[in-house]
């Protein structure tokens, strides 16, 4: 175990290095500031982080791991050649990846909003769960892509489907949602609608944070497993779940893949 | 040491190893030579446990390879494409490996003597192909093990680089070690290999010294004799 | 004129000098409240020290005022109705009742004022109610600074805080009515004022008005009921700085609007309700520098509403500021603070200098199919909402604020 955290140290000391972290983490830096002392307003902060979490951390995720992934094929070589588990190697590089990604988001926004005074606002736990489900979507998401590039060895074909999946899941996703929403209006959709949601990490953290942010509306729907879901903490509780099999299962899948990789 | 048997690969349509056996036992330098495509890559690489194989059983060091990887701390391998995370420098490159290998290491001899001494503070992406192929050489050289594995070492290399290459697998032979090298380099080989084994469709088509192979074939000139191979087995 | 001014005169002293104070405790010579008011004249006052009363049908009817000492305790036992007053110029304060009895055929109240006029009811707590204070024909009446603290479940079996019917120029101010099935109601009875009350969780309205014309409420406070306000079918209503809060669920709003005209809305808080302002059929009503925060609807407009006008309210984080189920539009939106506007000010003058369309195409959406509110704050759905920004087609043309302004308003 202990060699998987030295790989997981030696990439994150090398991405941690790279131009990219840094242009990441600068662009959550003055993304909260711009937001905070421009603005002058945590609430509309909070909202407009939202949107930009939902978006582009899934984005980044996406981009980041499948590069990482190309880009330190060699390096994987190299290390497969050591006496060290497979699983360890790439585990290693996933979290080594996916920590700084989050690293960068959670301290670039977080800087701002500590320096605003944000603990003296009651924002705090509407912002604590905006870094909470970034943090899974950049965990899933990097992981999503991981499982593509160990699916193509051509880089283009990989990049290509990595963001493909992005999209889909990002807007094309939401819009056959709506579609069959609207088909299907006449039957109970409550049980539906909740199930695609779960079956979607982005609609999955937009509802999370939906919870917080306009629990006023969803409380306006009439459907009685709605109601239970929003109305108490299973909404929460069932979202945080979903989120941590999202994350469990694509990393099973890497080490799965990998285990049975050719190199 | 090494002992194969009945090893199939496939990589699509394309069957890479067909039916491989072979046994290993003493020490020396072994070349595996064999026109592209023939597999040498692909075998060396399943000996390494880094490509898994359709069919057939793999003993290396007196472990399976299958879902093994503690055999690896009695190999060194040096990969034939020398590329490193960009970001590091090349200490922390060795520091690393050596991190990861906790093995005694003789680091500081082989820096010295590939003169890389004026780069151990440079980041890996700014080295040229050249000396990038002599870290990688460092880094397989940098620990005692019984079994090594070179994949086209020369690449890359300055005539006195070379010579220290040379030297070193010389060392390691007289230390008691197998050494399996892979080259398109044939006058390379010719000097240093002890045995060849000859890769061809997937198959060993010949396994001994240059000397058998030179009287096999009937040509006095290493090269010649290879190419000869060739053409034989076409005509077969 | 003069013998009948003497007369007054003569009659006012002789009731002020023979207006005695009657005790009520368990050792006093009244041993009961019903006993006391039976012995006292009128202008009497009524001294109730601390004990309790198991008395109920106390029936007033005389001018009395009855003041209870350390909050005697008045204990129905459910057996029906506790006090009626059937006099002019009853005054009582400091009462703590409790269990009056819950009837489907007659509505048993703590207090009811029948046909009586310049009453006042002050200080008092009820518990496990029925009814709590119910004014019938009564005008000219004072509710100060009652407490009334109902345990209702169910609409059907449960009576209002405060009820007015048919009764004119009553002040209810102060008052703390919760947990009950309306929080004050009012039926027929204009020129009421009602101010500084808070109407928490109550099942049903914290305050309900129907067919009651001119009248005020202001500075109240109306959180966690099954909805805020229903004012339905009155003209000429003012409210004034009061607060809509945490009216969640379905159909929930902070105030709802039905059939009433030329209403001024000032001033008011709504915050986190489902709906803020549900308006059906209401016209002519001025909004003016209400905020409406984090609601999930700020205003939702169900069809023929006409020259209303909203100006200089804040619309600030709500899930949706305005939803309209028509394509018609007849009401004016200027110089609104919208959080959700994203257009800038070149000439600097604090006004954006392009209009703000506040009815998004997705709350179209989520009124013809409800579960499409899953899809909230998708990126999906707003690409939708920005094309139907800038290429109107299901939104109403002219539903727009022209001169939105760039900073909210304190």
């Amino acid at each position: 175990m202990h060699q998987m955290f030295k790989i997981l140290k030696y990439s994150f000391y090398d991405l941690i290095r790279s131009r990219w972290s840094y242009v990441y983490f600068l662009f959550y830096l003055l993304l909260g500031f711009v937001l905070l002392f421009l603005n002058n307003d945590v609430s509309k902060a909070v909202i407009t982080l939202m949107n930009i979490i939902i978006v582009l951390v899934p984005l980044i995720g996406t981009i980041f791991g499948i590069m990482y992934y190309y880009n330190s094929r060699e390096f994987t070589e190299l290390l497969l050649g050591q006496p060290i588990r497979r699983s360890h190697i790439f585990l290693g590089q996933y979290l080594g990846v996916a920590g700084s990604l989050t690293l960068s988001l959670v301290l670039g926004l977080g800087i701002p909003f500590l320096l605003y005074g944000l603990f003296k606002s009651n924002a705090i736990w509407d912002f604590g769960l905006l870094l909470v489900t970034g943090a899974f979507l950049t965990l899933i998401f990097t992981a999503l892509s991981f499982n593509i590039a160990l699916s193509h060895e051509n880089k283009i074909k990989g990049f290509g489907y990595a963001v493909l999946l992005w999209l889909f899941m990002a807007v094309i996703y939401d819009g056959l949602f709506l579609m069959s929403l609207i088909i299907f209006e006449e039957y109970p959709l409550d049980n539906f609608s909740l199930i695609a949601t779960m079956l979607n990490p982005i609609d999955l953290s937009r509802t999370l944070i939906l919870l917080k942010l306009d629990i006023s509306a969803l409380l306006g729907y009439t459907g009685a497993v709605f109601k239970s879901f929003f109305g108490t903490q299973w909404g929460f509780l069932i979202s945080i779940i979903m989120l941590c099999l999202w994350t469990g299962l694509p990393i099973w899948r890497l080490v799965y893949k990998a285990k049975r990789k050719d190199f | 040491m090494i002992q194969i048997k009945d090893l199939y690969k496939k990589f699509g349509r394309n069957q890479v190893l067909s039916g491989v056996d072979l046994t290993v036992q003493k020490s020396g330098i072994i070349a595996v030579l064999g026109p592209n495509g023939s597999g040498k890559t692909t075998l060396i690489k399943c000996i390494l446990g880094m490509v898994i194989p359709n069919k057939g059983t793999l003993i290396v060091m007196d472990e399976p390879v299958k879902n093994n990887w503690r055999y690896r701390k009695q190999i060194n391998y040096l990969p034939q494409i020398a590329n490193f995370p960009g970001n590091l420098k090349v200490k922390e490159l060795f520091t690393m490996i050596k991190d990861l290998r906790q093995q005694p290491d003789q680091q500081d001899d082989l820096v010295s003597l590939f003169g890389l001494k004026p780069f151990l503070n440079k980041k890996l992406s700014t080295l040229s192909g050249g000396t990038k192929q002599k870290v990688n050489i460092v880094l397989t050289f940098m620990f005692n093990s019984p079994l090594l594995i070179l994949d086209e070492p020369t690449t890359g290399l300055d005539p006195a680089s070379l010579i220290q290459l040379k030297k070193l697998i010389q060392v390691e032979k007289a230390k008691g070690n197998t050494i399996l090298i892979t080259s398109h380099i044939m006058q390379f080989v010719e000097e240093v290999a002890d045995e060849i084994i000859y890769l061809l469709e997937g198959n060993i088509y010949f396994k001994g010294s240059v000397a058998a192979l030179k009287s096999k074939t009937g040509e006095k000139d290493f090269e010649h004799a290879i190419a000869a191979i060739t053409t034989n087995a076409s005509n077969v | 004129m003069r013998p009948f001014h003497i007369l007054l005169f003569i009659l006012f002293t002789s009731t002020i000098l023979y207006a005695k104070n009657i005790e009520v405790c368990s050792t006093c010579s009244a041993k009961t409240i019903k006993e006391a008011v039976a012995n006292a004249s009128a202008y009497d006052t009524l001294l109730i020290k601390k004990g309790v009363y198991k008395e109920f049908n106390i029936v007033i009817d005389k001018p009395l005022v009855i003041i209870g000492k350390d909050y005697p305790l008045i204990d129905g036992e459910d057996k029906g109705e506790i006090i009626r007053i059937v006099s002019d110029g009853v005054t009582i304060d400091g009462l703590y009742i409790i269990n009056v009895g819950t009837s489907y055929t007659s509505d048993y109240a703590a207090i009811r004022v029948v046909k009586s006029e310049n009453y006042v009811i002050q200080n008092m707590v009820l518990e496990k109610l029925f009814f709590g204070i119910y004014l019938e024909r009564s005008n000219n009446g004072k509710v100060y600074n009652n407490k009334i603290l109902g345990d209702a479940v169910n609409e059907y079996n449960s009576g209002n805080g405060i009820q007015l019917w048919y009764s004119h120029n009553v002040e209810v101010d102060r008052n703390i009515v919760q947990g009950v099935r309306d929080g004050i109601y009012l039926e027929f009875s204009d020129h009421i004022t009602i101010n500084n009350n808070k109407s928490i969780n109550n099942l049903r309205y914290g305050l309900h008005f129907m067919f009651s014309n001119d009248d005020v409420y202001t500075n109240n406070i109306f959180e966690n009921n099954g909805a805020g306000v229903a004012v339905m079918f009155s003209k000429r209503i003012k409210m004034v700085g009061n607060t809509f809060k945490k009216n969640w669920g379905t159909a929930a709003f902070g105030l709802l609007l039905k059939e009433i005209t030329d209403a001024e809305i000032s001033g008011n808080t709504f915050e986190e309700n489902t709906i803020g302002i549900n308006i059906e059929g209401s016209n002519r009503i001025e909004y003016r520098n209400n905020n409406f925060i984090k609601n999930g609807w700020a205003v939702k407009v169900l069809g023929a509403c006409y020259t209303n006008t909203f100006i200089g309210n804040n619309f600030l984080y709500n899930s949706f500021d305005i939803s309209y189920y028509s394509k018609l539009n007849d009401n004016l939106f200027e110089e609104n603070y919208w959080s959700n506007y994203t257009g800038y000010d070149l000439d600097k003058n604090g006004i954006g200098d392009v209009p703000y369309r506040p009815v998004k195409l997705f709350s179209y959406i989520v009124n013809r199919t409800p579960e499409t509110i899953i899809l909230l704050r998708s990126l999906f759905m707003d690409i939708i909402d920005f094309s139907e920004k800038v290429s109107p087609v299901f939104t109403p043309d002219n539903l727009l604020d022209a001169r939105p302004l760039m900073k909210k308003i304190q």
